[in-house]
């Protein structure tokens, strides 16, 4: 009996997540390999566990690497790859750059201060990712409250073209990902004992090379983390591109989606989708290795 | 961490946080604005959000939006804590590696993709897409989250009150349900909020898994936000924001009340 119950602990949430989770992939992988029709479901060839073996190992035979191919020769897509990449490590060093001092300065606060800040970081989590993006339209639009706000101070003659630019990007990417940069790094420098650096300030440490050999390097798994947890998401974005981008900003994300609900090409939608796990698979399993550590640490 | 807090570190703090906020407040003040045009300050009005009401596409979207969300977020609870007592109680059981993997991937995951692969599962085994598909694919991304919530109150906790209880001769699940589950409840809830917002909040899995008929919110605003920034869109998204930081607040402040009374209790 305790055993049973045991394994049904363990049983349901597994067996979910690989019917709903890791199932889906293989299936991604599968289609990727078929060639698209005009159909429902719109690619061929279905497996149809009626027809028998034979059949099955037919429609094997029909799989083709095609759409890979097709990836691959079309610079279309090796330049979405390229840029969404390009995006995605910027936006993550951008990210860090806002996010480090504002963690810093957190970890610094008083005491009783502290919980509330942590509060703060929090709450524009809680709220909607699309109305967070959306918000930023209104203010970088050419007649814009930002462009409004620099003309009325005189610091520019004419309106800066803002959004749809890659600029955007960056902010919309910087400002949606913030809270997951700050939090890991904040719960890094919390636990840092400041009697370390008035040690090293005590043995003649300058307060810069107190801050980069100590400070920065018992903060390091948070940067990591912090840094994972933006730059993954941020490298396959859809809304972020779609709506502060612009119709010429390139990223996988959006390409993926107009394979899927402008062309309707699933095939190729799918073969996007794999290479761009394919991509992805180094930072997240170096993320899962991340989060172990810190779970083991915790235990 | 303590040490002086310079004017550096105020500095960066207030810049960050203006940055954080500035954008929703702007938003907030522009949906009371009486002009349609909406950068220009035409004076204070709540025109927009009578409008809101009589809207019956929004309400309806709305209302499959709230159903989707307290349903999967309930479902993703119970998995997500199981999954989380299987990680941390667990410590050898075959696959183990795997299921971590699998709790730890749909966090960092691009949208994109889960939503891609959840929609071909539907359609290989020729599930009909609606609200049902939008729920499975909303338990299944934040049952993920919901155990990682849940994961780190059971790691941090004192393991030894299970372990007199058990030696006391309390039976395993009884044990669960008396001492475990009120030890981490507030990390179960927690879950739950987390879960019920990131379900409000998805756009693109939605998009992929719904079908005719289950337009979410998300989606609804998506397509009109593609049209341009609206009046009626800043009221939508005020009143959302409103409703969320509501919650959070209330169950910060239950929270701490428990803790003030846990700890006063105690002496």
């Amino acid at each position: 009996m305790k055993a049973v119950a045991r394994r049904l602990v363990i049983l349901i949430p597994y067996l979910w997540l690989l019917v709903f989770f890791l199932l889906p992939f293989l299936i991604v992988f599968r289609i990727s390999l078929s060639e698209p029709a005009i159909a429902m479901p719109p690619y061929l060839p279905v497996f149809d566990l009626e027809e028998g073996w034979r059949a099955i190992f037919d429609k094997l035979s029909q799989l083709t690497w095609g759409n890979f191919e097709f990836l691959l020769e079309d610079s279309l897509y090796i330049n979405a790859y390229l840029s969404s990449l390009r995006i995605a490590l910027l936006a993550t060093f951008l990210t860090l750059l806002v996010g480090f001092p504002l963690a810093y300065g957190m970890a610094r606060a008083p005491q009783g201060l502290r919980p509330v800040l942590l509060m703060l970081v929090i709450l524009p989590f809680w709220t909607s990712f699309l109305i967070r993006v959306y918000a930023w339209i209104g203010i970088l639009k050419p007649e814009g409250l930002l462009n409004q706000f620099l003309l009325a101070l005189g610091l520019i003659d004419r309106p800066l073209a803002i959004l749809n630019t890659e600029t955007a990007i960056f902010i919309g990417i910087v400002y949606s990902y913030l809270p997951f940069m700050v939090l890991p790094i904040y719960a890094n420098l919390e636990k840092l004992d400041y009697s370390l650096i008035e040690a090293a300030l005590d043995l003649g440490c300058t307060a810069f090379g107190a801050f980069w050999k100590v400070t920065a390097q018992l903060a390091l798994p948070g940067v990591l983390a912090g840094c994972l947890l933006v730059f993954i998401p941020a490298m396959g974005e859809f809304v972020i591109p779609d709506l502060l981008g612009g119709t010429r900003t390139l990223m996988i994300g959006k390409t993926l989606w107009t394979e899927f609900f402008n062309n309707r090409d699933w095939p190729v939608a799918a073969a996007v989708a794999t290479l761009l796990l394919l991509v992805l698979v180094v930072p997240i399993v170096l993320f899962q290795n991340a989060q172990a550590r810190a779970q083991r640490a915790a235990q | 961490m303590s040490g002086r807090w310079t004017s550096f570190n105020i500095a960066s703090v207030v810049f960050g946080f203006a940055f954080l906020y500035l954008p929703i407040v702007l938003l907030i003040i522009y949906s009371f604005n009486e002009s349609r045009l909406v950068t220009v300050w035409g004076g204070f009005s709540t025109k927009w959000y009578g409008e809101l009401f009589r809207n019956q596409g929004l309400i309806d979207a709305a209302w499959v939006t709230i159903r989707v969300a307290l349903l999967s977020a309930t479902v993703a609870t119970l998995l997500g804590t199981l999954a989380a007592v299987s990680l941390v109680r667990h410590s050898r059981f075959f696959g183990r590696t795997l299921f971590t993997g699998m709790v730890f991937a749909p966090l960092v995951m691009p949208e994109v993709i889960t939503g891609l692969s959840l929609l071909l599962l539907f359609v290989a085994v020729d599930f009909a897409r609606g609200f049902w598909t939008v729920t499975l694919a909303h338990i299944t991304f934040s049952m993920c989250f919901v155990a990682v919530v849940v994961q780190s109150r059971l790691i941090s906790f004192d393991r030894s009150l299970e372990e007199a209880a058990m030696d006391l001769g309390c039976p395993p699940f009884q044990t669960f349900m008396r001492i475990t589950l009120p030890i981490i409840f507030p990390a179960v809830i927690s879950g739950w909020m987390l879960a019920f917002t990131l379900s409000l909040d998805d756009l693109v899995i939605a998009s992929f898994t719904s079908g005719p008929g289950a337009t979410t919110l998300p989606m609804k605003i998506y397509s009109q936000v593609r049209l341009g920034v609206t009046p009626e869109i800043n009221a939508v998204c005020t009143i959302l924001i409103g409703l969320v930081t509501t919650g959070v607040i209330i169950a910060a402040l239950v929270n701490k009340r428990r803790v003030v009374r846990e700890s006063a209790s105690r002496t």
